[in-house]
């Protein structure tokens, strides 16, 4: 490509980049107009809905569903029986890499019921009540087996085993008895041991975190169509319609491409909607039926059969010099992972350290598999459960250091050139830059009011980069859509407008962004990892430079002058020859000739992003306690975040409050309620207490912005970090008002109060 | 297959009549009807709609007290003033429902019969000593309100018997009321424990009579004569206070479950009757 753009480009030569237009999609948001998954229909469609298993762990001796196909309007049942049995094989998705077969047996059970709620058939019927009689047909003989919920109690020698099949990976021998634990992690770096032995000054702590939901207000929700030549279209509401694609084609063993997916508006997904549940099984049912099946999940279907994250128990020890100096560390995570393998705690271990160099260290992480629903990612996997543990440790040890928390945090903080805890060297972090932007804050020098505390806590996310494909076609009149493939869950459509906006020189209010189904245009890993306005943000990028490329040489065409002569400037070819005389060409006149000087104006960049800057977040946070009744408020929340640049500086403080949000939520009243059956006592919002908008004070968010070299408005992901300190923030606020330190979630009244009344009872 | 009708007569004997018929539901807001018809909860074949009838939707004063519509939307509750002034612990009772959507729609009568042990409405139509007029297919009676609810999800009413409207009584000078509960969010929650508390005072600040009600910690709301007791000939200093803490908390019974353990429901109870006595006593013009 000829056009040499700064990379980043200079803050103050942006038009576009970095101002705060109405978002494109606002209209249909407000007006309801947007066609979010539930609202799509088709004609003839059916109703598809699931039957559950009623056991926590039982083996399916038998599914007799005669009774349910000879109900008048029961167009179909399926089982696992209708699938095919799949060999085990890894699929890297996006967040985070799935194994084929685990997805398949998680879509439709096979031989065992694994979790309450997880589906053992499925019908399609002319009505939801004809269908709800279908299910009620359906003989399901179980032989309930013992089943184990908490992850300590799945990792005993002696508790129920899922899989017979599962031998602990990551271990110096392989081991000759299958276990619940999938997988053990280690990272060890220096001598731990000794340099404890050595240290000034120890703290540890064992913390415990609940399952917790993503809950996203849209259910999960879809159409599928099979028509009779084998082809089928799938609407339905996720993170990726291509990851819906080949997940689907792989669960029922048909070609990629005979799959069209059309991705619905997206009612929230936070991770939760980086898997299939419903779109295979509308699939099969359609094959069955011949008819389009539409499905939809209730709130209490999402609690009880779609991915939470992980719960967890966690072991960590800080060893440090009197100056502050943290010489080692030690760090165990043991996370529940659902009936299948696969929690977040790799992405765990390899986060816990990530803000610190520290010289020794050791982190162990087990993947345990418990007879609960299989996790699905949550904004940072992982990460947040960490910060939980090391955050609440690093504030006990400069309690014991009488040191200031950030100043603690400044002197082990990592910075440019520091090799991670994980691997790699950072590169362009605004680490240090962030944490004195809390300390410098209006905020971290107010006074605090009566039973109020205040708490410090950090967090780091890795971001990715990853394949994506943007296309810029122009119109006739000189307006331009831009087409990506990845669906807006944070406000990307604004951010690909405005970066397509600020390259070809034009208002971004000429600039239309489309989310395109999978057969418009080519592929993109879905959006998730933060890396949509990174990755996809820089193809659009691309694709625009190659826009100005062509129009340029259309340019040199038409005044018929080298093409080295022609440079493209706020929306105009401009003809660098003065002996030439001529006037520039504006993007409308040359999309008006397009026919003239070659046809359509149009480009398609397909990449495989690579410099995703990863971020770091800060955040303070002040609650008051009711100390008669353990109530805990969040009176005063700032948070700081090295953003790289914000593209839409409301979108990205928009995430960062919303990140806060849900781990206030996590950290203050959300858990998931198990009773000794194994099944979730509280499968709906009024028991399952996320935060609603009263509970939450302003959350002030501050933008740091460290470019990021290796794109080019300088953007880093910017969705995940903020989810990350915020339940070691409220912990450690909680700490600071009432003296006392509480290591299990959620801080809820009737937890705090005994932890109050043990205070007093000494 | 179910199939359900759907009624809104205009009289009360009509509604009666129709409520007879086994299946029949009366329904005001259906704030929780209509979410146990969708859940599966429930499934009746008529739905009788209440709120067309002359009195069932309205607030008028009768005789220095007030006559409340028992399908009255807590909206409508919250913007009477002269109620607002007389019974600030009803209304704020009422008002606690649900959300500003909820509140559009939400009666006392629905709370009070839906019957759930934590109703946020009832405690403080307690406290006030409120009375239900009840008609039936043997025309009306009027009865206390603790008197309706007789267990979770269980009321006192005949088939066919539904509430028509409720009575508060006059208010001397110097009288007021509050309630208070504890949920773990701020809005859109169950209460873990609530209380009501009704004062009237004495010319000297002495309570004259006071009644306290306690919401969320046994079957059924209670009325606590020992915890009014407590509080008589006193201005609220703080034994007076400490056995109302006390009356209230031994009269508790309730159950632990996912929204909160007997032992925390039962401290709190006492912690809440104790704030609601303050704030109905500097609501009557005492000065502890
Ligand atoms: C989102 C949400 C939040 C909520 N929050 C709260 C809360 O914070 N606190 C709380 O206490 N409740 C809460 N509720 C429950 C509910 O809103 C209240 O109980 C409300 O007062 C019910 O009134 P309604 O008029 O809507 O009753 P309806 O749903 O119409 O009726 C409820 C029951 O009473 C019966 N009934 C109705 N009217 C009469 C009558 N006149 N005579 C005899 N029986 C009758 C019905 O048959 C039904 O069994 C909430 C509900 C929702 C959906």
């Amino acid at each position: 490509m000829s056009e040499t753009l700064e990379r980043p480009a200079a803050k103050a030569d942006l038009q576009v980049v970095g101002t705060r237009p109405i978002r494109p999609d606002g209209a249909d948001k407000v007006t309801g107009r947007a066609a979010y998954g539930a609202d799509f229909n088709m004609p003839g469609q059916l109703v598809g809905k699931v039957l559950r298993s009623p056991h926590a762990h039982a083996r399916i001796v038998s599914i007799d569903a005669s009774k349910a196909k000879a109900l008048p309007g029961a167009k179909a049942v399926v089982t696992a029986a209708d699938f095919p049995d799949l060999a085990s094989e890894v699929l890297e998705g996006g967040e985070q890499a799935s194994n084929l077969r685990d997805l398949s047996l998680n879509v439709m059970a096979r031989g065992k019921a694994l979790y309450h709620g997880h589906a053992v058939a499925a019908v399609a019927a002319i009505s939801s009540e004809v269908a709800d009689e279908a299910l009620s047909r359906i003989k399901v003989t179980y032989e309930v087996l013992p089943h184990v919920t908490e992850v300590e109690a799945a990792m005993a020698p002696d508790a129920p085993l899922l899989h017979d099949h599962l031998f602990t990976e990551g271990l110096e021998a392989r081991p000759d008895k299958p276990s619940n634990v999938a997988r053990r992690h280690r990272n060890l770096r220096g001598d731990p041991e000794a340099a404890f032995a050595d240290a000034d000054v120890v703290v540890e702590g064992r913390y415990v975190t609940p399952p917790v939901h993503q809950g996203y207000i849209e259910p999960q929700a879809c159409v599928a169509a099979w028509a009779e030549d084998g082809r089928c279209d799938v609407w339905s509401s996720s993170q990726g319609q291509f990851m819906v694609r080949t997940y689907c084609a792989k669960v029922l063993g048909v070609e990629i491409s005979d799959i069209r997916v059309t991705p619905a508006e997206i009612g929230g997904g936070f991770g939760g909607k980086t898997t299939v549940y419903l779109e295979p099984l509308a699939l099969a049912l359609s094959r069955a039926s011949g008819h389009p099946v539409k499905m939809v999940m209730t709130r209490e279907e999402v609690f009880r059969a779609t991915g939470p994250t992980s719960g967890s128990v966690m072991n960590v020890r800080f060893g440090a010099k009197k100056d502050g100096t943290i010489t080692a560390a030690e760090v165990e995570l043991k996370f529940q992972a659902g009936a299948f393998p696969g929690s977040p705690v790799g992405a765990a271990c390899m986060t816990a350290l990530a803000c610190y160099d520290v010289p020794n260290f050791l982190i162990t992480g087990y993947d345990v598999v418990n007879n609960t629903p299989k996790v699905a990612a949550y904004r940072a996997p992982g990460a947040p459960i960490a910060a939980f543990a090391v955050e609440s440790a690093i504030d006990d040890l400069a309690r014991a250091l009488s040191m200031d928390p950030i100043a603690l945090r400044e002197k082990n903080a990592v910075r440019d050139g520091t090799k991670a805890s994980y691997g790699p060297t950072y590169q362009n972090i605004g680490y240090v830059e962030t944490l004195a932007a809390i300390r410098d804050s209006e905020h971290y020098k107010a006074p605090l009011g009566p039973n109020q505390g205040r708490g410090v806590a950090v967090g780091f996310w890795f971001n990715v980069g990853g394949e994506s494909t943007a296309a810029v076609n122009i119109a006739e009149d000189g307006s331009a859509v831009v087409v990506t493939g990845n669906p807006d869950i944070g406000g990307s459509r604004a951010s690909m407008a405005m970066m397509a906006a600020e390259t070809l020189g034009i208002p971004v209010e000429r600039v239309r962004p489309m989310v395109a189904d999978t057969a418009s245009i080519g592929y993109s890993m879905l959006t998730g990892g933060s890396r949509t306005t990174f990755a996809t943000g820089m193809a659009v990028v691309q694709a625009a430079e190659k826009v100005i490329a062509d129009l340029k040489a259309r340019a040199a065409k038409l005044w018929d002058v080298p093409a080295d002569q022609v440079e493209w400037r706020g929306g105009e070819a401009i003809c660098l020859d003065p002996k030439a005389d001529k006037k520039p060409l504006t993007l409308e006149t040359l999309a008006a000739q397009s026919a003239r000087t070659g046809g359509p104006i149009a480009a398609q960049v397909s990449i495989n992003a690579q410099g995703a800057g990863p971020g770091f977040g800060v955040h303070l946070c002040d609650v008051e306690v009711d100390p008669e009744t353990g109530q805990v408020s969040v009176v005063r929340y700032t948070a700081a975040q090295d953003v790289g640049r914000a593209i839409h500086p409301s979108y990205v403080e928009g995430q960062v409050q919303g990140g806060v949000a849900q781990g206030v939520g996590w950290a203050l009243n959300e858990e998931y309620i198990f009773d000794a059956q194994g099944q979730m006592e509280n499968p709906g919002f009024l028991d399952y207490r996320m935060p609603v908008a009263s509970d939450l004070p302003m959350l002030d968010a501050i933008l740091v912005e460290v470019p990021n070299p290796r794109h080019p408005y300088g953007a880093k992901g910017v969705g995940e970090v903020p989810i990350v300190p915020p339940l070691a923030a409220v912990a450690n606020a909680l700490r600071g008002a009432t003296g006392v330190r509480i290591p299990a979630l959620p801080l809820s009244p009737p937890k705090v109060l005994a932890a109050l009344d043990g205070a007093k009872a000494g | 297959m179910s199939q359900l009708a759907y009624l809104a007569p205009s009289s009360p004997e009509e509604a009666a009549k129709a409520l007879a018929a086994s299946g029949a539901r009366p329904l005001s807001g259906g704030t929780d009807l209509l979410v146990q018809l969708r859940s599966g909860r429930t499934s009746p074949s008529l739905i009788v709609d209440l709120k067309r009838i002359a009195g069932a939707v309205g607030i008028r004063e009768e005789a220095g007290g007030f006559v409340i519509g028992a399908s009255t939307s807590g909206a409508v509750l919250g913007e009477h003033a002269g109620l607002l002034r007389a019974w600030p612990g009803v209304v704020e009772g009422a008002n606690l429902i649900g959300s500003t959507q909820v509140q559009g729609r939400a009666s006392l009568a629905g709370n009070l019969c839906n019957a759930s042990p934590a109703a946020d409405g009832v405690p403080a139509l307690v406290a006030a000593r409120a009375t239900c007029v009840i008609v039936g297919p043997n025309g009306r009676r009027e009865a206390p309100v603790e008197s309706i609810p007789a267990g979770p999800g269980k009321t006192s009413l005949a088939p066919g018997e539904f509430i028509l409207e409720f009575r508060l009584p006059a208010r001397p000078p110097r009288a007021s009321d509050a309630y208070l509960r504890l949920t773990p969010r701020t809005e859109m929650d169950i209460a873990v424990a609530g209380a009501g508390v009704n004062l009237v005072l004495h010319e000297d600040g002495t309570v004259a009579e006071a009644h306290v009600a306690l919401g969320a910690v046994a079957p059924t709301v209670l009325h606590v004569e020992a915890a009014g007791a407590a509080l008589v000939g006193t201005r609220l200093e703080d034994e007076a206070l400490a056995a109302l803490a006390a009356a209230a908390q031994a009269a508790c019974k309730p159950i632990s479950d996912k929204r909160g353990t007997a032992e925390y429901r039962t401290r709190i109870a006492g912690v809440l009757a104790r704030r609601a006595a303050v704030i109905a006593y500097q609501r009557a013009g005492g000065q502890r």
